[in-house]
């Protein structure tokens, strides 16, 4: 098998690396990195050209290359040549499918740089796998089979790079060999795509016209394209600039990670500076809380630095004892960045399970958790129809794959800068509570409005003033159960119960709310979360005014039900499952309802067709078939008793 | 003055943060040692992570009594300049039936190491574990996340992997399951040696050339480390020039004959060799092509 090795200077190593080791060191040294993307569809030709730069910059080794060559032979693809596709497509199930499914990391290197690509997979259901991929690159190579032009994939594929603020496009005409490198048809992909990118706001794109598999204009400019001239891939890689050069000229940022607290005499911050420089004796400010103070020294392993920038991992102790924790965010002290607590976002869903518009999710953005709820969106962005990718459409959630522009609200304020400004300050993910899936990632435009400008009003008598002048502990006791199932029976015997004991309750029943707080809601998934959400809230208030709080609502999911737990203070949630199996509750049927269900006069009903999530571990749970409502009401006091 | 970082200045700094993120967000962190060069430069980023404190987690090292004489010194030393605890865990089960590598082929990696670590982070309770494993290593290790989530029975899935944006990593987790985290994932094999070289770190001789007792098996040249190696009728140990690229047991290590004896000669020799790292090693070639990737799913690092 003759060495398809492209023989080229930008390889040319070997000599310096035999004669003298010690200077290529110094200039591996001194390499920078550049981080980049391909995509494509399934057969551009992606995995051959990625194969062919790994081939090419030598980090292919003979026994693989010897592994290589038989498998070409098994199940390759292009006949007696060496299939490099099979270099890179990784695990075995993808390999028997014939497709990769999942974002793959490579790794090569030339003479001026290390570059890590992000290998993303064509086919349309993951979008998720692009997005992550484009969330760390500061370059694109959108690949194009010259046979077919642009595609739908071209354009989607384009446009989730652009959302990721991917600045640097290069879109790479592969497969040229086999259109006998016409020019004619090249230049008339290119104006294709020009109009597109013009379309949803591509500034600019570098064009090239290569064969991933014969090697034209991949390290050196092929004699198969005279008429092209521009710069091979690989040498612009290599000139491209990195966003990393765009971070020092911002100002000053780094998010806490870790306090670093060896003894009492040290005290300092660790983070990895995201934007900006900062040297000793720099003001600083500390986000939220505003507090200023001056950089006493910048510690690290190798002594204490004269001077940090963005990109460096260092730890920074601080003139004055101030507060800041994980989270909290060290900026330019004349330019901080801003403090809020409701935004605009474009979001990214992940996961098979649809968006619940107002359930509360996990927010982490830079070392910042916190919990926040997602609005119905705007728009979503068309990224799958054919026809006009980047249009708005109507939506009532996000589904799997699905792109759109909502607000953001989160329960406390974050520190924050649009994404585009700052990347690390303006992406977040969202994370189920229940599952811990990353169920979303997000991209921050801009605050709705300033935390600042809503205060919270201190009250001088205290929550525990309040419980203590009625002589008990506050306490939520949430009953959840399927409609018919005894709660507001059960409910009602427990607050008698407390009631000739002397305890001040108040029972919130579901069907009352309904007639008042709530009669602006239906029965939909997002009517029954936000009407969770204001029980909730109004529970809270009566605890913090001391007193004890019955509340019998079916509630049917766990995440809203873990919602309220997380609004009181710990352990003043009590959580009761009436635990009666659907045909009980059917048969008994006290108010019609479950009748009107199957007879589908009544939509959205719990346990016929919505669904009702039990607890996996309640506080306490009564069986109503075991036992009779005043039997369960003594048991729930029983356990509640010591508490209150 | 800014410039610039180098890639080694910027793959440190991302090493770095994610030890730090680790450390604030698990529960119980650990970093699994194995006295290799990647777990050196692991150790050596940890402990620029955390300085001035030493990092806040200890080292745990799943023994299989069959390491090269010359890890095991180190592992002391290591621990001790580092300022950690060392926890060596061997699996009684193995121990007791004598598993070793010429006897029981397989099943001698299966249970010293794959089941031996299950057990150790069970008994321990360790809910995060560093593993010092590249990206660059395998074909089946590309798509790895640098946060692998596993089930409670330590279960690798690779269709239940949480996706992984900017730095933003997920590290919440049910009380039992755990996440191996892979803070050296975007080095490759030259950046962990150009590392050992600009930053000093100590590393095992063994990767040093030598004169060292040998005998050449199936292919391989093993070191008869020491008098447990049974020798066949026949079979004398001879004297050869040799180093090793990677370390593992002794019995399962093959060697490289080769005359470099400083770090610079042993990166010169990487590059211009033609062969790849894991080719010395036994375990990546019994159970055929895929072979890295289901000992992943049954737990093994």
């Amino acid at each position: 098998m003759a060495d398809q090795r492209t023989q080229d200077p930008v390889y040319k190593t070997e000599a310096l690396i035999a004669e003298d080791i010690d200077a290529y060191l110094d200039r591996h040294q001194h390499k920078t990195m550049l981080r980049f993307i391909t995509c494509g569809s399934v057969d551009d030709g992606k995995s051959t050209l990625i194969g062919r730069l790994l081939y090419d910059s030598k980090m292919i080794f003979e026994d693989q290359l010897a592994a290589l060559e038989n498998d070409s032979k098994k199940v390759g693809t292009q006949g007696q040549e060496i299939d490099f596709a099979l270099l890179v497509d990784g695990l075995a199930a993808e390999r028997e499918q014939g497709i990769t499914i999942d974002v793959a990391y490579r790794f090569f290197s030339t003479e001026k740089r290390k570059f890590i690509v992000a290998d993303c997979p064509g086919h349309e259901q993951y979008t998720r796998n692009m997005v992550t991929g484009a969330s760390t690159a500061d370059l694109a190579v959108i690949l194009i089979d010259a046979r077919k032009g642009v595609l739908v994939q071209t354009r989607r594929h384009s446009f989730l790079c652009h959302q990721l603020g991917i600045r640097n496009i290069v879109l790479a005409v592969n497969k040229m060999d086999l259109i006998d490198y016409d020019q004619r048809k090249y230049d008339a992909i290119v104006e294709d795509y020009r109009k597109f990118a013009a379309e949803i706001g591509i500034e600019s794109f570098v064009p090239m016209p290569i064969s991933g598999f014969k090697g034209d204009n991949i390290t050196s400019n092929s004699a198969n394209t005279p008429w092209y001239d521009g710069t091979p891939l690989v040498e612009h890689l290599e000139g491209v600039e990195i966003n990393a050069a765009h971070d020092l000229d911002k100002p000053f940022r780094m998010s806490v990670q870790w306090v670093n607290r060896p003894n009492l005499d040290f005290r300092g911050f660790s983070g990895l500076i995201s934007t900006g420089s900062i040297k000793p004796g720099d003001a600083i400010r500390v986000l939220p809380s505003g507090k200023t103070s001056t950089v006493k020294s910048i510690v690290t392993f190798d002594g204490e630095l004269d001077e940090a920038q963005a990109g460096q991992s260092v730890t920074i102790c601080l003139a004055d004892e101030i507060d800041c924790s994980r989270g909290d965010v060290i900026a330019a002290a004349d330019n901080p960045p801003e403090v809020a607590d409701q935004f605009e976002a474009t979001i990214v869903w992940m996961d098979d399970e649809a968006l619940h518009v107002g359930r509360g999710y996990w927010l982490k953005l830079a070392a910042q958790t916190v919990s926040a709820t997602v609005a119905e969106p705007k728009y979503e962005i068309n990224v799958n129809d054919p026809a006009g990718v980047g249009s708005h459409l109507a939506a009532k959630t996000l589904e799997l794959n699905s792109i759109g522009v909502a607000e953001v609200t989160t329960d406390r304020p974050i520190t924050f800068e649009p994404y585009a400004d700052n990347r690390t300050l303006g992406g977040f993910i969202l994370v189920d509570k229940i599952t811990n899936r990353t169920v979303g990632a997000g991209m921050l435009h801009f605050s709705l409005r300033r935390a600042q400008n809503v205060h919270w009003q201190p009250t001088t008598i205290t929550r525990e003033q309040h419980a203590n002048i009625k002589n008990q502990k506050p306490l939520v006791l949430w009953f959840t159960g399927l409609s018919g199932s005894g709660k507001s029976t059960i409910a009602n015997e427990v607050e008698q119960g407390l009631a000739r004991m002397n305890r001040h309750t108040f029972l919130l029943d579901g069907d009352n709310i309904r007639h008042g707080l709530n009669k602006d809601l239906g029965f939909t998934e997002a009517d029954r979360i936000e009407n969770v959400r204001r029980i909730g809230e109004v529970a809270k208030l009566m605890a913090d005014a001391g007193l004890i709080v019955l509340t019998a609502f079916i509630s049917p999911f766990r995440a809203e039900r873990q919602m309220v737990r997380d609004m009181v203070p710990e352990g003043e949630f009590v959580e009761i499952f009436v635990d009666t199996p659907l045909e009980v509750a059917e048969k008994r049927d006290v108010k019609g309802l479950y009748k009107k269900a199957r007879e589908g006069k009544l939509k959205n009903f719990t346990g016929i067709d919505s669904p009702y999530e039990a607890p996996e571990r309640p506080d306490i749970t009564v069986n109503t078939v075991q036992m009779t409502p005043s039997e369960a009401a003594d048991y729930i006091i029983r356990q509640i008793i010591g508490r209150i | 003055m800014t410039k610039t970082l180098t890639h080694l200045q910027r793959l440190e700094a991302e090493s770095i943060h994610i030890m730090r993120e680790v450390v604030a967000e698990a529960e119980k962190p650990v970093m699994l040692y194995s006295i290799g060069k990647d777990s050196a430069v692991m150790l050596h980023l940890a402990k620029k992570a955390f300085y001035p404190s030493p990092p806040p987690f200890p080292l745990l090292h799943v023994d299989t009594t069959w390491k090269f004489r010359a890890m095991y010194e180190l592992r002391e030393k290591s621990a001790r300049d580092a300022g950690m605890d060392l926890l060596v865990y061997h699996n009684p089960e193995a121990k007791e039936r004598g598993i070793n590598p010429f006897d029981h082929g397989p099943l001698h990696t299966d249970m010293w190491k794959t089941e031996g670590l299950k057990q150790a982070l069970d008994k321990y309770g360790f809910d995060a574990a560093f593993g010092g494993a590249r990206r660059d290593e395998e074909k089946s290790r590309a798509k790895e996340r640098i946060f692998s989530f596993r089930t409670a029975t330590h279960g690798w899935d690779p269709k239940n992997q949480r996706p992984e944006l900017w730095n933003l990593y997920n590290a919440r987790k049910k009380k039992g399951e755990s996440i191996r985290v892979f803070p050296i994932s975007n080095w490759t094999e030259l950046d962990i040696w150009q590392y050992i070289h600009l930053e000093n770190i100590e590393i095992v001789p063994l990767y040093y050339s030598a004169k060292r007792p040998t005998v050449e098996r199936d292919g391989m040249l093993l070191m008869v480390d020491d008098d447990r190696f049974p020798l066949k009728p026949g079979e004398t140990p001879v004297e050869r020039s040799i180093r090793f690229r990677t370390l593992g047991c002794y019995p399962l290590t093959g060697a490289v004959e080769s005359e470099a004896a400083t770090l610079p000669e042993i990166i010169q020799e990487m590059l211009l060799t033609t062969t790849s790292e894991r080719q010395g090693r036994a375990i990546d070639r019994d159970a055929g092509d895929a072979s890295m990737e289901k000992k992943k799913q049954e737990g093994y690092f």
